[in-house]
C-alpha cells in the first residue's frame, strides 16, 4: 500500500463515525416519530376513551369496538395458526420425505412470507366473502390474517422442533412409542416455548394489518360489540385509518391515541416473544 | 389441550347458529352518512340491544347492495335511478323512499386562493365535462382572467350520488364526467385534499364545507346571471341553484317487517330535524317531515321521482311531490 | 391405549391432517394466483393488453374510461425508488457498522431494538407520513402539496430500513471470521477489510436483503394510501400527488365491488400486476440467497 498508515487509520475512524452517525440518526428519527405520536395522542387516552364507541363527536369517540374487535380477531387467528401452522411444521419436520414436493412446499412458504398483504385481502374477497358467503365478519378476518401470518408460525415451529436433541426422540422410539406418541408426549410439550414465540410474533404482525381487512369490507361505522363469529367488526388499525381520514384535527388526536395503543400492544407482544426466547436459551440444558 | 379445541369448536358451532340478530344494516351515500351516523349513535344510546352498522359504499354502490338485499336501509344523495328500480324489481324488493334532509353541493377552493371569487355554471361544465379529460389543466383555460397555473381537481367518485347529481346538473348527463381528478366516495378525503392543496378546485356536499369552513373557501355559483352564495338560507329559499338537492333513505319492504328496522326508521324521521341542524345539514320543514312520517306508517311504496334526479328542485316542490 | 390397529388408524388421520396443512401453503399460493387470473381474464378480453400497457391514463370507473396501467405503475415505482434510494445505502452502512465496528454486546442490545422497530405497523407510518413528515417537508419545499409521492416515499424508507439492516447484518455475520482475521493480519483496517473483503463476500446476502426491501416497498399499501394521494397521475415529479397500484386497490375496495362488474375486475387486474412484480423480485432474491450457500 502506498498510502500512509495514519491516513488509512484516519479514514477508518471516519467511516466508523459515519456509520455510527447513520445508526444514531436513524434511531433518533424513528424514536422522535414515536415520541411525537405519544405526545400527541397519549393525553387523549383515558378510561372513557377506552370504553366508548366511535362517535361523530371526536371528544366522545372511543376505541371500545376497535380493541374488542382486535381481541376477537386475534383469538381466532391464534387458534387457526396453531391448528394449521404447527401441523404443517410437524409434517415438514417429521413426516415429509425430502424431495421435490417438500421443496415446493418450502418454496411456497418462503414466497408467501414476502407477499403484499393486500393480495391476501383479494384472495379473501374472492373466496371467503363471495364464494363461501362469509361476508365482512370476524371469521373472515381471522381466516385472512391466519393465512397471512402462517409462514411465521410454520418457520418458528420448525425451528423449535429442530432444536430438540435427537437422542431423546430415539430413546422414546426405543421404548416402543409410536411416532405420533413421541410427538404428543415429548416433542410438542418440549418445543412449546418456541412455538409460542412464533405465534406471538405472528399475532404482533397480524394486529397491525389494515389493508387486507379494508379489502374484505371492514370499514364501516361499528358502535357495538360483536356477539358471534359472523358479526361485522372493526379493529384498531382500521379505526386509526378512519379517524386519520377525517379532516377535523380533533380526530387526528384520536388517531394518534389509537396509534399509541396499537404501538403498545405490538411492542408488548414483541417483547414477550424476545423474553421467552431469552429464557429458553438460558434454561435449556439438554 | 384437546379439551380446549373441543370447547372452541363447540363455541364455533353455537355461534354459527346464532345469526345476526337485531341488526340494522345501512349503507350508501357518504353525503348522508354524517346524518345516519348521528341517528345511529343516538338510537343505540337509547336502545343498546339493537345494533346498527353504517357503511359508505357511495350511493351507487349502496343501491347495488340494497337491490341485492344485502342492506336494510340505503342512504342516497339522489333519487333511485331507472336501472336500479329495475334491479330491485328483479330481486322482488319493494322500497319506501323517505326524504330526510336537504343539501347542496359547494364549489370549494383553498382558502388562500386570491383569484377564484366565483364561477359560472358554464365554466364548471368546461372544467368537468368528459372532453376536459387531459385537456383542461390550467386555471386560465377555465376563465381567461385566471392565472396560468395548474388546477388540482377534487370531486366525488363514480359510485357517489353527489357525483351523479353534480354531473347531471352541470354536464347535463348523469355520470358523464372527466376521469382525471382525485375522486373519492369519502368526502372527508376531498376536504383533506382541497384544504392541503393551494391550486385545488373541488365540489363537496355543503355541510362538509360548513363543518370545515376554516379550512376551505366556498365560492358563489353564477347561474342564469345571478350570483348565489351557498348557505342554508340560499338553499331553503331555492336561490342556490342548480346545485341544491334532497337527501333520502330507502327502506326495503322485507326489512321494514323487522321490528328493529321499523323502530330505527321512525327514530330517524323523528330526529332528523334536530340532528341535521347539529351537523350543519339543512332540515326539511316540519310539515314535510309530517308527510314523510305518514308515508312511512302508511307504507307508500315506490319513488315519486321518475328514475332520475330533478335538477334544481326547491324544498316546497319536494313537499308537494311527497304529498301526492 | 387401545389395540395396535386402532392406534394406527387414529395416527393415520392426524398424519393426513398434518400433510394437508403443509400442502395448504401451495393451495394458498395457487388460490391467490387463480383468483387474480380468473377475475382478470374477462377484463383482458374486453380491454386489450396493448391498451393496458401503453395507455397513459387510468380512469376505469368513468364514462370515458381509460385503462392504462402506467400511472399506477409509475406511482409505485416512484415511491419505491425514493424509499430505496435512502434505505439501501443507509441500511448497508448501518449493517456494516453494526457487524464490523461494534462489539457483540452492543449488537445484542441494538439488534432487538431494530427488530422491534421493524414490527411497527404500517398504518402508524401512514400517520407519520401525513401528520409529521409532510408538514416538515413543506417547510423546506413550500410548494409541496398536502399529498405527495415524496412524503410517502421518504416515510417508507424508514419503514423498510430496519428490514434491510437486519437482513444485511445477518449476511455480514455469516461471513466466516477467518476472512476478517486474515485481512487484518495482512494489515488492513476494519473499514478496508469490510469494503474489500467482507462486503463482497456477503454481497449475495445483501443484495437479497435489498431486493426484499424493494419487494416490501412495492407492496406497501397504507403509507401510500394515506399520504401519497388518490389520483392516478402520470408524473415523474415526486412533489406531486399520485396513486400507486396498492392505493388504487384500497380506494376501490372502499366503495362497493359488485361481483363481475368491470370495476371489480380492475382491482384484480392491478393485483395481478402487483403479484407478478412481487414474484419476480422474490425469485431474484431467492437466486441470490442460494448463491450464498454455494460460496461457503
Amino acid at each position: 500500500m502506498e498510502t500512509s498508515t495514519s491516513r488509512r487509520k484516519l479514514f477508518n475512524q471516519l467511516m466508523k463515525i459515519l456509520g455510527l452517525l447513520g445508526l444514531g440518526l436513524s434511531l433518533v428519527i424513528l424514536l422522535t416519530l414515536i415520541f411525537d405520536l405519544i405526545i400527541r395522542g397519549g393525553s387523549r387516552i383515558d378510561f372513557n376513551f377506552l370504553t366508548s364507541f366511535p362517535s361523530r363527536r371526536p371528544s366522545e369517540a372511543g376505541l371500545l369496538s376497535a380493541w374488542v374487535g382486535t381481541l376477537f380477531v386475534m383469538l381466532i387467528t391464534a387458534v387457526m395458526t396453531i391448528l394449521v401452522g404447527v401441523s404443517a411444521a410437524i409434517y415438514l419436520e417429521e413426516y415429509a420425505k425430502p424431495g421435490p414436493m417438500s421443496r415446493l412446499i418450502e418454496l411456497n412458504i418462503l414466497n408467501l412470507s414476502a407477499m403484499p398483504s393486500i393480495l391476501y385481502g383479494l384472495l379473501a374477497l374472492g373466496i371467503f366473502v363471495h364464494q363461501f358467503r362469509l361476508g365482512a365478519s370476524l371469521l373472515t378476518a381471522g381466516l385472512t390474517l391466519s393465512l397471512l401470518v402462517l409462514p411465521i408460525v410454520i418457520v418458528s415451529s420448525r425451528e423449535a422442533l429442530r432444536a430438540l436433541p435427537p437422542n431423546l426422540k430415539e430413546a422414546s422410539f426405543a421404548l416402543g412409542a409410536t411416532r405420533f406418541q413421541t410427538l404428543i408426549y415429548y416433542q410438542l410439550p418440549s418445543s412449546l416455548s418456541g412455538i409460542m414465540t412464533g405465534v406471538i410474533l405472528a399475532l404482533s404482525r397480524a394486529i397491525g394489518e389494515t389493508a387486507p381487512l379494508i379489502t374484505i369490507g371492514a370499514l364501516t361505522y361499528i358502535a357495538f360489540l360483536p356477539k358471534s363469529i359472523m358479526d361485522p367488526f372493526t379493529v384498531l388499525p382500521i379505526q386509526l385509518f378512519n379517524w386519520l381520514s377525517r379532516p377535523q384535527p380533533a380526530f387526528h388526536v384520536n388517531a394518534a391515541a389509537a396509534g399509541v395503543i396499537l404501538l403498545l400492544l405490538t411492542l408488548s407482544l414483541n417483547l414477550l416473544a424476545i423474553y421467552i426466547r431469552i429464557r429458553v436459551r438460558k434454561s435449556v440444558k439438554w | 389441550m384437546s379439551s380446549v379445541f373441543v370447547a372452541f369448536f363447540m363455541t364455533l358451532l353455537l355461534t354459527f347458529s346464532v345469526a345476526q340478530a337485531q341488526m340494522v344494516k345501512v349503507d350508501g351515500s357518504s353525503t348522508v352518512f354524517p346524518l345516519t351516523e348521528a341517528v345511529a349513535e343516538e338510537f343505540q344510546k337509547a336502545d343498546p340491544k339493537i345494533r346498527v352498522t353504517v357503511g359508505i359504499s357511495g350511493t351507487g354502490g349502496g343501491f347495488k347492495k340494497f337491490c341485492r338485499g344485502d342492506s336494510d336501509i340505503q342512504n342516497a344523495s339522489r333519487p333511485i335511478e331507472e336501472s336500479e328500480i329495475q334491479a330491485c324489481k328483479k330481486s322482488g324488493i319493494r322500497f319506501l323512499e323517505l326524504p330526510v334532509a336537504f343539501d347542496a353541493i359547494a364549489i370549494v377552493v383553498h382558502p388562500s386562493n386570491p383569484f377564484a371569487k366565483d364561477i359560472t355554471v358554464e365554466e364548471l361544465k368546461k372544467a368537468w365535462e368528459p372532453s376536459a379529460q387531459g385537456q383542461i389543466k390550467k386555471w386560465n383555460q377555465i376563465r381567461s382572467s385566471w392565472p396560468d397555473a395548474p388546477v388540482a381537481f377534487f370531486g366525488a367518485g363514480s359510485d357517489s350520488g353527489t357525483f351523479d347529481y353534480f354531473t347531471e346538473a352541470i354536464n347535463g348527463k348523469s355520470k358523464s364526467s372527466r376521469g382525471d381528478y382525485t375522486a373519492s366516495e369519502d368526502d372527508n378525503t376531498l376536504v383533506m385534499g382541497v384544504s392541503r392543496e393551494k391550486n385545488a378546485l373541488g365540489y363537496i356536499p355543503l355541510h362538509y364545507f360548513e363543518e370545515n369552513s376554516a379550512k376551505l373557501k366556498a365560492i358563489p355559483v353564477i347561474y342564469k346571471g345571478k350570483k348565489q352564495t351557498p348557505s342554508k338560507e340560499s338553499v331553503i329559499s331555492g336561490h342556490y341553484a342548480p346545485l341544491s338537492r334532497p337527501l333520502f333513505i330507502y327502506i326495503s319492504e322485507k326489512s321494514l317487517k323487522r321490528a328493529e328496522v321499523k323502530k330505527f326508521a321512525e327514530f330517524f324521521i323523528q330526529k332528523s330535524k334536530s340532528l341535521a341542524e347539529e351537523i350543519q345539514m339543512i332540515p326539511l320543514p316540519e310539515s314535510t317531515y309530517d308527510v314523510v312520517q305518514k308515508n312511512l306508517t302508511q307504507e307508500k311504496w315506490g319513488t315519486v321521482f321518475k328514475g332520475h334526479s330533478q335538477v334544481g328542485m326547491k324544498i316546497e316542490e319536494l313537499l308537494l311531490k311527497e304529498k301526492n | 391405549m387401545g389395540t395396535r390397529q386402532s392406534r394406527g388408524w387414529v395416527e393415520k388421520i392426524f398424519e393426513t391432517w398434518f400433510a394437508a396443512c403443509a400442502y395448504l401453503s401451495i393451495a394458498v399460493t395457487a388460490g391467490i394466483v387463480l383468483t387474480l387470473v380468473w377475475e382478470s381474464w374477462p377484463f383482458f378480453q374486453q380491454v386489450g393488453l396493448v391498451e393496458f400497457l401503453f395507455e397513459k391514463e387510468w380512469t376505469p370507473l368513468f364514462s370515458d374510461a381509460k385503462f392504462g396501467i402506467q400511472p399506477l405503475l409509475l406511482g409505485t415505482l416512484m415511491t419505491t425508488l425514493i424509499a430505496c434510494a435512502v434505505a439501501v445505502p443507509l441500511g448497508i452502512l448501518i449493517a456494516a457498522t453494526l457487524s464490523e465496528f461494534m462489539s457483540s454486546r452492543m449488537r445484542q442490545v441494538i439488534k432487538p431494538v431494530i427488530e422491534l422497530l421493524a414490527g411497527i405497523p404500517s398504518v402508524i407510518f401512514g400517520y407519520f407520513a401525513l401528520i409529521v413528515v409532510t408538514p416538515f417537508l413543506q417547510k423546506w419545499i413550500p410548494s409541496l402539496p398536502g399529498f405527495s409521492l415524496l412524503a410517502a416515499g421518504l416515510t417508507m424508507s424508514f419503514m423498510i430500513l430496519p428490514l434491510i439492516v437486519s437482513l444485511s447484518e445477518d449476511a455480514l455475520q455469516a461471513v466466516p471470521s477467518s476472512l476478517r482475521e486474515a485481512s487484518q493480519a495482512l494489515g488492513g483496517t476494519v473499514w478496508e477489510t469490510t469494503w474489500k473483503v467482507i462486503l463482497p463476500s456477503a454481497s449475495s446476502g445483501i443484495i437479497s436483503a435489498c431486493i426484499l426491501g424493494v419487494s416490501r416497498a412495492i407492496g406497501e399499501t397504507m403509507v401510500v394510501a394515506i399520504a401519497a394521494g388518490q389520483q392516478p397521475h402520470w408524473t415523474l415529479d415526486p412533489t406531486e400527488p399520485a396513486a400507486t397500484m396498492t392505493a388504487f386497490m384500497v380506494q376501490v375496495a372502499l366503495g362497493d365491488l359488485p361481483h363481475g362488474s368491470l370495476g371489480y375486475q380492475t382491482v384484480f387486474v392491478v393485483g395481478l400486476t402487483l403479484l407478478l412484480m412481487t414474484l419476480a423480485f422474490n425469485f431474484l432474491a431467492l437466486q441470490f440467497r442460494s448463491r450464498i450457500r454455494k460460496s461457503f
